[in-house]
Order: C-alpha cells, then sequence, then structure tokens
C-alpha cells in the first residue's frame, strides 16, 4: 500500500507540467502500470479520490493502462506473455530470466487547458 | 490509512533518532539532458526549474492539449537510487538490499551471517522499521556499525533514507552493506535504493507458495535464501515444493537453504558473498 505516495508524486507531476504549459486545469490522466511493478491499480484509484481535492486534477478522469508482463525467451527468439507471473515459454517451457516490459509506472499524458 | 500494512503517504523519518530535515540538505542540479525534436531542432536544459519542464504538445480541441508526458513516476526515487550504486561503485563496496516478510529472520540472518564473515570481510548494516531500534540493538552486538532508519509510517525503505544514513558511516572502511528493508513482501519491491544485490529471504515457517502469491518481490531478487531450515520438519515443508515455485517465479535467483541459529548452510552462504563482494569490486 505505497500506493499514496506513488499517487501523490505522480500528481505532483501532472501539476508541473500543467502550469508549465500555461494551462490550470487537468481534464484526464493517463498512467500506465506493469503488471510486475508492485503496485495496484485498484489502490491507485483510491489514493487519487483522496488526493485530488485542490489540485488542478480536481475534477479530471483517471485512467490507468495496465501493462502485461513480457519475457524474451532466448532459445526461440521471441516475446511472450507471462499470463501467470511466472516464466515459462510456453512454446519450449524453458524459463526466461530477461522481462521485457511489465515494471512500467508512468505518467503517459494528459489532457489540460 | 491503510489497514493491513499500517502505511500512509511517505512522512517524517529519523535516522538514528535524529528527525531528518529536508530543508537542512542541499541537493546537486539534475543532470541537463538533450532533447531532439521533430522540427530537427536540439534542446538541452535541466529541470532544475518548472519553467524547463516540457511536453510535446498536440490539439485536443477547445482550448485543451494533451501532453504526452512519459515520466517514470518513481524518477525521483531512482535517481537517488543512481547516485548511491554510484558510490558504491567508486568505493568498490558491495550493498545487499535484504528483503522478507515480518519474521522470517531477516535480523537473525544477519546477525550470524556478520559474525561467520569476521576477518574476512568488513560489514555494516542499515535497518529500516517502522519504529523502535530493537534490531539495530540486536545487531549491533555482533560488533559491527549499524544505522538504525524509522520510517514512521511507511512500509518500505527509500533511496533517499538510504543515503541519509550512508553520511554516518565511514564507507571506505566496508567491503559489504546489509540494508535490512522494512519487513513487507510488497512494496519494498518497488523502491530501488541502488543495491547492487537483492537478497529475498523465505522461510520454512511461511509454507510453499510465497513466491507464486508475491510475484513482482520474487522476481527482482538476486538470491533467495531459505531461513529456518532446522524447522522444516516441524513446519512440514515441502522442500520440493518450495523449490519448483521458486524456479518459476524466480528465475534467475541463486538458492540457499540455512538455518542460521543451527548453522547449517552458512559456510556456502557466506562464501557466496565473498566472491559476490570481489566480484563487485572488481
Amino acid at each position: 500500500m505505497h500506493e499514496f505516495g506513488i499517487m501523490e508524486s505522480a500528481l505532483q507531476t501532472a501539476a508541473q507540467q500543467t502550469r508549465a504549459a500555461g494551462a490550470t486545469s487537468i481534464h484526464w490522466l493517463k498512467l500506465r502500470v506493469g503488471r510486475l511493478s508492485g503496485v495496484d491499480p485498484e489502490a491507485l484509484r483510491f489514493a487519487f479520490d483522496a488526493l485530488r481535492t485542490g489540485s488542478p486534477a480536481e475534477t479530471a478522469r483517471l485512467d490507468i493502462e495496465e501493462v502485461p508482463a513480457v519475457c524474451w525467451c532466448q532459445d526461440c527468439a521471441g516475446e511472450f506473455e507471462t499470463a501467470d507471473l511466472t516464466y515459462q515459454c510456453p512454446r519450449c517451457h524453458r524459463s526466461s530470466c530477461e522481462l521485457r516490459r511489465g515494471r512500467e509506472l508512468e505518467l503517459a499524458s494528459l489532457e489540460i487547458s | 490509512m491503510c489497514q493491513e500494512c499500517g502505511c500512509s503517504r511517505p512522512g517524517p523519518f529519523a535516522v538514528d533518532n535524529c528527525p531528518y530535515d529536508p530543508t537542512a540538505h542541499a541537493h546537486g542540479p539534475i543532470e541537463s539532458h538533450t532533447h531532439f525534436l521533430p522540427d530537427g531542432s536540439v534542446v538541452t536544459h535541466s529541470h532544475g526549474d518548472e519553467a524547463a519542464s516540457h511536453g510535446h504538445y498536440h490539439d485536443a480541441g477547445a482550448g485543451r492539449q494533451v501532453l504526452q508526458v512519459g515520466a517514470n513516476i518513481l524518477s525521483g526515487n531512482n535517481r537517488l537510487a543512481e547516485q548511491n550504486r554510484g558510490a558504491f561503485k567508486a568505493l568498490k563496496l558491495l550493498a545487499a538490499n535484504v528483503l522478507s516478510s515480518p519474521g522470517s529472520g531477516k535480523t537473525t540472518l544477519l546477525q550470524q551471517t556478520i559474525v561467520a564473515l569476521a576477518g574476512r570481510l568488513r560489514t555494516a548494516v542499515v535497518v529500516g522499521d517502522l519504529a523502535t531500534d530493537n534490531d539495530a540493538a540486536r545487531l549491533r552486538k555482533a560488533g559491527v556499525p549499524v544505522v538504525q532508519i524509522t520510517t514512521g509510517t511507511l512500509c518500505h525503505l527509500e533511496a533517499n533514507m538510504v543515503a541519509q544514513a550512508l553520511e554516518r558511516l565511514d564507507l571506505r572502511a566496508l567491503d559489504l552493506l546489509f540494508i535490512e528493508n522494512v519487513g513487507n513482501l510488497v512494496c519494498p519491491a518497488s523502491f530501488d535504493l541502488g543495491e547492487g544485490l537483492r537478497i529475498v529471504l523465505h522461510s520454512v515457517t511461511e509454507g510453499e507458495d510465497k513466491p507464486l502469491k508475491y510475484p513482482p518481490m520474487y522476481q527482482s531478487a538476486d538470491v533467495v535464501v531459505i531461513t529456518k531450515m532446522d524447522m522444516a520438519g516441524p513446519a512440514g515443508f515441502v522442500r520440493e515444493l518450495a523449490l519448483k515455485n521458486l524456479r518459476q517465479a524466480s528465475p534467475k535467483a541463486k538458492v540457499f537453504e540455512v538455518s542460521a541459529r543451527a548453522g547449517t548452510g552458512m559456510a556456502a552462504w557466506c562464501d557466496y558473498l565473498v566472491a559476490a563482494r570481489a566480484a563487485a569490486g572488481r
């Protein structure tokens, strides 16, 4: 449950970007959250509702894009998605150590005016 | 706010009972960087002031615009973690972030490891807890420098807390620094502290399926130490199943099976740390 601090820092960045563009309000903001980021989207929404008051994002919509965990299999020279968060290639059943996507935690975009 | 793990927004923390005052600490300028814009122009700047912040602008109609930001939300922590990592590398010091759920034996393993490494590696510990310095007091008995970070309500250590704690240690006189994180298998996984080695503990009394229940933590581990092996029988620990689950959740991790109290497996574990320190110093 560290999502409170993470949402606070996302809102700070969003507010800085908004001010720097000469705007005052945020209409929506989009976060990208990897399945292995260790961050729970529902807890982020809860934190957003608690923190939005008094910020430029007070009436904003929060969109969260969940990024699947994707590994690279060296033997098959291809990517595979780890549905159950174990790292076995569905083609050759070897375990992969190379995680290519799934740790993302970023403020992707926002709409402002 | 959280009833499960007791954490809330990052608040004040203390290092060896001295409250940390962020206003008393000067931060260096953030590195400048260069952008190549679509119109061919090149802009070099730093984010030292807000006016230099930027996005790529597109019209969204009705006086609105969409900013493509693409900013890592943890970039503040990650930047400080890289500074810590740079300091460790320059000093040929191996820093190990030690993580587990509460009560799986971090402090006991570190006590016994420090004693066993005496004469081979010069060690110190930075230990994080929400409150009390009980763990620091236990570790000091092993005769090495210990710095306690009390996080207040925060459920994990962050890179700036470690940076503050480092100021209290003579890093040049060390080979191996253990950073004993707050007992928690969820939140600390997201926070890089600048460590060179991430060690996750799994005690036999926790059963066999923790690796499958907490994938981000186990995926990030370089090493997994199965602790309390002397209690495997009474706990009904099914070793083969636990190892299978570990291999699935943590394919890159090296696995050790130890009992810090009985001493089993400690020699191989300590040899590994000596070799890892030597590799870090190269």
